[in-house]
């Protein structure tokens, strides 16, 4: 929990529009091997865009992604996976036919040595390798607690599990940085507590760092370390929860003094 | 191992280490006990419990665990707790299983009760209660633990990791095999096996002391009684502090030496009773009224021809089915449609539930409905009820194969005497006797003679058969103000889990009428809802929609008119009632931690609502308790309609019913 430990990714000088609007101008932050990172803002502040570009789906006009030490403008969604960046998305994006099992195992694709004729016939290696990975799914379902879903299709199970089996999905490529956007929305009290638990075990058990997006400040100050606020694509505060709920900048920015209509979600 | 040991080397196998010492040497490789961990079902012979149990013992005795020491046992039911108490027991020291969902309050009473210097707990969930009561428990000294997850930065120095604690000595020595056999055979059966908690329907639960005799004195009876082998298997999946787990997952399975399996985790119980496939199968009425539920419900959303197959097939169980496994006449028609029915309806239907297998299936804990005992026999289920306590080692009656009913509760097992007391309370003597009440000699002088009657505190009756009857708690049974007899279990019975209803508490002691709360079962209500288009979002709204009411109404109704036929019980048809708008919950002190209903508290909770039955009024709003959002309970203005059931009078002789109604609807 404590953010002493050596630069994970650093992200300088972002810039990012969509045709005439701006979605991220000039931010800068950095994110600390071992942290949970917070990145909060009022809707539209660019959260899920800073995301974007840090796994890859964007490609920023101006500034560089430093990650593990080496730097570039950008890095392809598939080498942000290979280089162990997993994340979980706002809507959720899991296959709604397979059971949860399946699922997750789709999260090992990359740790997979594939060879299509062995795969196919599902002997020597091949078989030996699912067991591999079947043992780490397994894992992860304990872990989860999600054992009694194991074999149930997806898309019967309620919003709040699908989360949870999402994250499950995330956790199953092993990754070195987590990137949660709104790991929590629409959630009831319980299911928040539950998922917020298993956040904290994920960053405690296996040393996950972990960047999250997402919308219950009593979520977010309990559970992160640092804080990233955005607000209209711009960096406005960086701190501990502390620094940021006493910061004035912010205040405004969920309040709507400074703007008009910027209220807080 | 240094000295073979055996039962005469060990002076008769009286405890139940020595019977695992025996086991391992009789039956090594035989599995004893199997756990699903992590997708995977895993077993352990009867050697390899053996080195578990070594293991463990080792740990607690390296921490200083001492003959005659207490040590709790906190949680899921996990082949390492039940190996705790196995241990625990081998070095002379007493296992106190506790209820893993108790409150930490809860937990303080019973380790202050019991004196108890050890904790065995499963998880973090334990240990957080345990870190804070440890305060008000001066004699609580080490906690161990089983699953780490969680507690890596927790840095009480009485915490202890079980598994690492007894891997500190990797192969215990030739001289600690023999001190493990030596400390073994210094018990004797007369020592206390265990403490065990009651469920306290009646008010705060006590600790009962059971003897190694008596619990396998009793045991060595049920194995005898119903033929039990090593070849059985059974699901340990209810909580290990209720003496009916630990008579079966222990008692039983050591005297017989079958194997015991754990379920993966509370939420995957029925699943993994589908893959074990038990032979036998312990369970109370609760949950067999939801296996009923459940496959009522599934019914309703099959197709059309499924339904009509499996409603004429039922009719035909109902007709044949019962008789045929009571080994009564039935007709060779019949007998070839039931046979037929068997591969279509039955078996499957079997299959999916997971009691394919079972040859033995008991219901205890409290009275089960006849409907679903009916239900669950004439699938072929050899389902019976047993009648016992904590204080009677579980077993006091058992029926046997062919005189299973839902009204009697059997006879007396072989070795224990019935006799109907004072006041018609039961009273029983046997080998499975208790000892005494922890740390309570007033209440065990009350509670058992000098001769060895132990009171029941149930009021029953013994048939011209020999089969005991319970009526009820001797001090639940009295009268209505008519002076017509009022026993609510027995009425209770008859309504709960009938269509949408799960539980009834009914009252009248004294009063002009019946009247009723229900709680309704939200499965099977809630799809009845969906299939007619009403909105509801949760149990509360359910509970308050009018076509709910009036589902209740109609079903009340309808068991109104079968007491009506009862001579004994057609005074008391239900006259008022309402719907609770929430469910009966442990935590809140209306269930047992066994579910069982605690009557007079929920009389006294609600007494409030109570009154409105009682009173003129058809409605009326009060602040009543709901499930707050939090988990918790919160006050809330709430409206209550009160449902009014018709009520047949009957003649003298209560044979003929006569429609008149007594009270209708406004």
């Amino acid at each position: 929990m404590h953010p002493n430990g050596d630069v994970l990714l650093r992200v300088e000088g972002i810039a990012l529009a969509f045709g005439g609007v701006k979605a991220l101008a000039d931010v800068s932050f950095d994110i600390r091997k071992g942290e949970i990172r917070a990145i909060i803002g009022p809707n539209g502040a660019g959260k899920s865009s800073m995301l974007n570009v840090i796994n890859g789906f964007y490609r920023p006009h101006a500034g560089s992604i430093t990650y593990k030490g080496r730097t570039a403008r950008h890095m392809r969604p598939h080498q942000a996976a290979q280089a162990g960046i997993a994340r979980t998305f706002q809507n959720i994006a899991l296959f709604k036919g397979m059971t949860t099992l399946d699922n997750i195992m789709t999260g090992r694709l990359l740790k997979m040595r594939g060879n299509f004729l062995l795969d196919a016939l599902h002997v020597g290696p091949a078989r030996r390798d699912e067991t591999a990975h079947r043992a780490v799914v397994e894992q992860i379902i304990d872990f989860l607690e999600i054992q009694a879903i194991r074999k149930v299709p997806v898309g019967r199970l309620p919003y709040g599990l699908q989360k949870r089996v999402e994250l499950g999905r995330a956790l199953a490529a092993e990754p070195d940085l987590l990137l949660l956007d709104e790991p929590m929305a629409g959630m009831n009290f319980e299911e928040k507590e539950d998922m917020s638990r298993f956040i904290l075990d994920v960053n405690e058990e296996f040393g996950t760092t972990i960047a999250l997006i997402e919308h219950d400040m009593g979520v977010v100050m309990d559970i992160s370390s640092r804080i990233v606020v955005l607000d209209y694509g711009r960096k406005i505060a960086d701190g501990t929860p502390d620094e940021v709920r006493r910061d004035q900048a912010v205040i405004d920015a969920y309040l709507g003094v400074a703007h008009d209509g910027g209220k807080g979600a | 191992m240094g000295s073979a040991p055996d039962g005469t080397s060990l002076g008769g196998l009286d405890t139940i280490p020595k019977l695992l010492l025996h086991h391992a040497k009789v039956r090594p490789s035989r599995p004893a006990m199997r756990e699903k961990r992590l997708g995977i079902w895993r077993c352990w012979t009867w050697r390899e419990v053996e080195g578990e149990v070594r293991r463990i013992a080792s740990a607690l005795s390296a921490l200083g665990l001492e003959r005659g020491d207490r040590l709790a046992v906190i949680g899921d039911n996990r082949p390492l707790l039940y190996w705790s108490m196995v241990a625990a027991q081998a070095l002379g020291a007493v296992p106190v299983p506790l209820y893993r969902d108790a409150g930490a309050g809860e937990i303080a009473d019973a380790l202050a009760c019991t004196e108890v210097r050890f904790v065995v707990a499963e998880d973090q969930e334990q240990v957080d209660k345990l870190i804070e009561i440890r305060e008000r428990c001066p004699r609580l000294e080490q906690v161990l633990y089983a699953d780490p997850r969680g507690l890596r930065t927790y840095r009480q120095p009485f915490l202890h990791k079980l598994v690492a604690a007894a891997g500190r000595e990797p192969e215990p020595c030739a001289r600690d095999a023999d001190s493990f056999v030596a400390e073994i055979a210094r018990s004797r059966g007369c020592e206390p096996a265990g403490i065990y908690f009651t469920s306290g329907t009646r008010g705060p639960p006590r600790a009962v002391v059971l003897s190694f005799d008596n619990v396998l004195a009793t045991s060595r009876a049920v194995v005898a009684f119903e033929g039990l082998t090593e070849r059985e298997d059974v699901l340990a999946y209810l909580p290990m502090a209720w003496i009916g787990d630990h008579m079966v997952s222990v008692g039983l399975a050591y005297c017989a030496g079958f194997c015991v399996n754990c379920p993966e985790s509370p939420s995957t119980v029925m699943a993994d009773l589908r893959e074990v496939g038990p032979t036998c199968f312990f369970a109370p009425p609760r949950i067999w009224d939801s296996i009923r539920s459940t496959v009522t419900i599934r019914m309703e959303d099959a197709g059309a021809l499924k339904r009509r197959l499996y409603g004429s097939f039922m009719r035909l169980a109902k007709r044949a089915g019962l008789r045929i496994l009571d080994a009564e006449h039935v007709g060779p028609d019949d007998r070839l449609c039931y046979r037929l029915g068997e591969r279509l309806v039955y078996g499957p239907l079997k299959n999916a539930l997971g009691l394919s297998r079972v040859r033995l299936a008991y219901t205890s804990g409290e009275a089960i409905s006849p409907g679903t005992f009916d239900f669950i026999r004439s699938l072929g289920i050899n389902i019976k009820q047993i009648y016992g306590s904590t204080e009677g080692s579980l077993f006091v009656t058992v029926q046997s194969d062919r005189e299973a009913s839902a009204g009697t509760v059997g006879r007396p097992l072989p070795g224990v005497d019935l006799e109907i007391g004072e006041e018609g309370e039961v009273l029983f003597r046997g080998a499975g006797g208790f000892q005494e009440y922890c740390k309570d000699p007033a209440a065990s002088l009350a509670a058992k003679a000098a001769d060895g009657w132990i009171r029941s505190g149930d009021a029953g009756f013994i048939d011209g058969h020999g089969g005991l009857h319970i009526v009820d708690r001797a001090e639940e049974a009295g009268r209505l103000a008519d002076g017509t007899s009022f026993a609510p279990m027995q009425i209770e019975n008859r309504f709960r889990a009938v269509g949408p209803i799960r539980e009834i508490v009914v009252f009248g002691r004294g009063r002009d009428y019946v009247a009723a709360f229900v709680t309704i079962d939200a499965g099977r209500v809630g799809n009845w809802a969906e299939r007619r288009g009403l909105a509801y979002t949760n149990y509360r709204e359910l509970a308050q929609r009018p076509e709910v009411l009036d589902l209740v109404r109609e079903t009340i109704e309808a068991i109104n008119r079968d007491l009506a036929q009862d001579a004994a019980l057609a005074g008391a048809q239900v006259r008022r009632f309402l719907i609770l708008q929430k469910e009966f919950d442990p935590d809140d002190g209306e269930l047992t931690r066994t579910r069982k209903l605690r009557r007079r508290f929920i009389a006294e909770k609600y007494a409030a609502l109570v009154d409105m039955l009682y009173a003129d009024e058809m409605a009326c709003e009060i602040d009543a308790p709901v499930a707050g959002k939090g988990g918790g309970i919160t006050m809330l203005r709430t409206r209550f309609a009160i449902g009014e059931a018709k009520v047949l009078r009957t003649t003298q002789g209560g044979a003929e019913a006569m429609r008149q109604e007594v009270a209708t609807p406004a």
